[in-house]
């Protein structure tokens, strides 16, 4: 048994003429949270879709578990434990808790023919699970719409561990919350990974993953820029990394441009 | 951050319940979507309980006649509420009747089948062009109000073609004397607990024809279809796993496949299942009126939604009850009827239709910002 969890090594994908990604290696430990760091462009969101089964490589494997495995569908993913969570979520606003916790997954009680859903069951594991998180639903029956950006962000990886997630694809949880949110988000994904999940965390915000991430993978242009252990790089060598470098200096110099023409 | 989370501690240490007990019934009940069809139709009721109370609209004859007419609107209501809550319209339903209901007439009279073939005719006729709907919406990804508007003439027109095409008019009656001794047709032409209003009747207690049989002979067969389907959607919308698959489709079509509902096994069903009302709703008029018209049903498509719509069902999909519609094709039955019994010309029932549909879809659209709205 490797030490790694999940590998994926030298993964490609091709869209045509288009070179999407080229040889991405990333390998993930138990209890690993692993930070995806790239621009737009980089393809970030061909790997999550790769991760989670949607495209299937065309170059590289995946090993799970020390097993070669080959996605036919999103649900093969799931089926051996990589769970995603998307940027939309999943999530249905008009929809309850418990509905949405347990969307496409329902558990049924009763006879062939007359199997209904078990709600009172799907409410108490619901309101227990989200009650770990330290979300106080009131009500799971209440509409999801009524929850704060963060509460429905850890609803939904919630329920992917619920569902078996061995591995967690996070895209950009934090993107679209503030920073308190952001902090409660970031806070659940460390514990998820302290009770031996491997967490893949997609963002391009350094000052997110930094604190939560013990390794990185900075993506450019399709193409991995390496992958860093913590102690081995800055928050601020990450962000230039990330940025392609240069064009940040290139800014800084034509700022200094602009600054000067201003004060002139 | 951490002030927060010993505030969440604080309130989980003395217990959730009373947090609960914070939402007032009041609110719980706004978040109903049946709410506002509950409320039009006690104010129908009152309305008319005041300006037609004596007039004959509350006797055993007079509701059985206001009840029928919401039944049937209410059957196709139903489904095409069900279809709305998964996201998607079906503007053929009123084609659809007048289809269905040349499928029964012809095959009966002109090719001599019996009528209960020609009846489970009508219905597979029902499940192939439900499920072309269904699959050309969900396999083209053209919005549905398209794909079943051109479905809306080309049924109507196939309709009027073929049944002159073979009849050589436009109406094909005969069909009462069939009714007996059917093993299904029955099922449409029944009127049940008949016993019931000939032992009321007997005693003096509803009105009677001047040869002694009352006049109100038992529960139309449409009342029957109709509280039974009402039951059955409600059953599935809220006790099954099907009825969750049927919010999230219509909710968040990309969501839901994500996590893996068949969003398109789920809204061909229900195309299917707008389809097989309509046919349900032909059987029972065809049946009672003794004849198939290829008019039949025109325009039933758009009450079918209004009654929907009134019942709470938003138009963007994931919402909405079949309670609701029901109430809501009990509001229009009732006021179609009713206005009979009052003063009021009967030209203006479109006024109020119009009227009640554009109050609804005001009233579902302050409510949905209310559930969807964050804290």
């Amino acid at each position: 048994m490797s030490e790694y969890l999940v590998q994926f090594n030298n993964i490609s994908k091709f869209f045509g003429k288009v070179i999407a990604l080229k040889d991405v290696t990333m390998k993930l430990k138990k209890g690993e949270i692993m930070c995806l760091l790239g621009d737009n462009g980089a393809g970030k969101s061909t790997l999550i879709k790769t991760l989670a089964g949607v495209h299937k490589p065309d170059e590289g494997e995946i090993i799970f578990e020390d097993q070669k495995i080959v996605f036919d569908s999103p649900r093969d993913a799931l089926d051996i434990g990589i769970g995603t969570v998307y940027q939309d979520l999943a999530l249905v606003s008009l929809m309850s808790v418990t509905r949405n916790f347990f969307m496409g997954r329902e558990p049924q009680k009763g006879l062939p023919f007359f199997r209904t859903f078990d709600i009172e069951k799907a409410n108490i594991i619901a309101a227990e699970r989200m009650g770990q998180i330290g979300i106080d639903v009131r009500d799971p029956s209440q509409a999801v719409g009524t929850m704060s950006g963060g509460e429905r962000q850890c609803l939904a990886i919630s329920r992917a561990i619920y569902f078996g997630a061995k591995v967690l694809v996070l895209d950009e949880p934090t993107s679209a919350l503030g920073v308190h949110q952001a902090s409660m988000v970031l806070k659940y994904i460390v514990k998820a990974a302290s009770q031996g999940l491997a967490v893949i965390l997609i963002t391009h915000n350094v000052h997110h993953a930094y604190p939560v991430g013990n390794s990185f993978t900075v993506l450019n242009r399709g193409k991995s820029m390496g992958t860093f252990q913590k102690k081995d790089i800055s928050r601020e060598k990450l962000l230039s990394m990330m940025a392609g470098g240069e064009e940040l200096d290139k800014l800084e110099v034509e700022l200094k441009e602009m600054d000067r023409i201003g004060n002139n | 951050m951490s002030v927060k989370s010993e505030s969440i501690q604080s309130k989980k240490d003395s217990g959730q319940d009373e947090r609960l007990k914070k939402i007032s019934p009041l609110r719980v009940l706004l978040n109903r979507p049946e709410l506002g069809a509950l409320g039009g139709s006690i104010l129908v009721f009152i309305f008319f309980g005041i300006v037609a109370g004596d007039t004959g609209m509350f006797s055993a004859y007079g509701t059985l006649n206001f009840l029928d007419v919401s039944a049937n609107l209410g059957i196709i209501a139903i489904a095409a509420a069900m279809l709305m809550i998964g996201g998607e319209f079906d503007l053929s339903i009123g084609s659809m009747i007048g289809f269905a209901g040349i499928c029964i007439a012809i095959p009966a009279i002109y090719w001599g089948w019996p009528l209960w073939t020609s009846i489970i005719f009508a219905f597979a006729m029902a499940v192939l062009i439900g499920y072309f709907n269904g699959i050309m919406v969900v396999k083209t990804g053209l919005p549905s109000f398209i794909v079943t508007l051109a479905m809306l003439f080309i049924l109507r027109g196939a309709t009027l073609a073929i049944t002159r095409l073979i009849t050589g008019r436009t109406q094909v009656p005969g069909l009462r004397v069939l009714i007996e001794d059917d093993p299904i047709a029955w099922l449409f032409a029944t009127d049940t607990f008949q016993w019931l209003f000939t032992w009321l009747g007997s005693m003096k207690l509803i009105a009677l024809r001047t040869d002694g049989t009352p006049l109100a002979t038992g529960i139309p067969p449409s009342v029957i279809w109709f509280i039974a389907l009402t039951l059955f959607a409600t059953w599935i919308l809220m006790k099954t796993r099907y009825g969750n698959w049927i919010f999230a489709s219509g909710g968040d079509k990309v969501g839901a496949t994500n996590v893996g509902v068949p969003v398109g096994r789920v809204k061909i069903s229900l195309f299917i299942g707008t389809a097989v009302a309509s046919t349900i709703f032909a059987c029972i008029q065809v049946l009672d009126a003794g004849s198939a018209d290829t008019m039949r049903g025109t325009l039933k498509e758009l009450e079918a939604i209004a009654a929907a719509v009134v019942g709470g069902c938003l138009l963007t999909g994931g919402y909405g009850s079949a309670i609701g519609a029901a109430l809501g094709a009990i509001i229009f039955g009732t006021v179609s009827m009713g206005i009979f019994y009052t003063d009021v010309d009967t030209d203006w029932f479109k006024v109020f239709l119009g009227a009640m549909m554009l109050i609804a879809v005001v009233f579902n659209n302050y409510i949905r910002k209310k559930v969807t709205e964050t804290k």
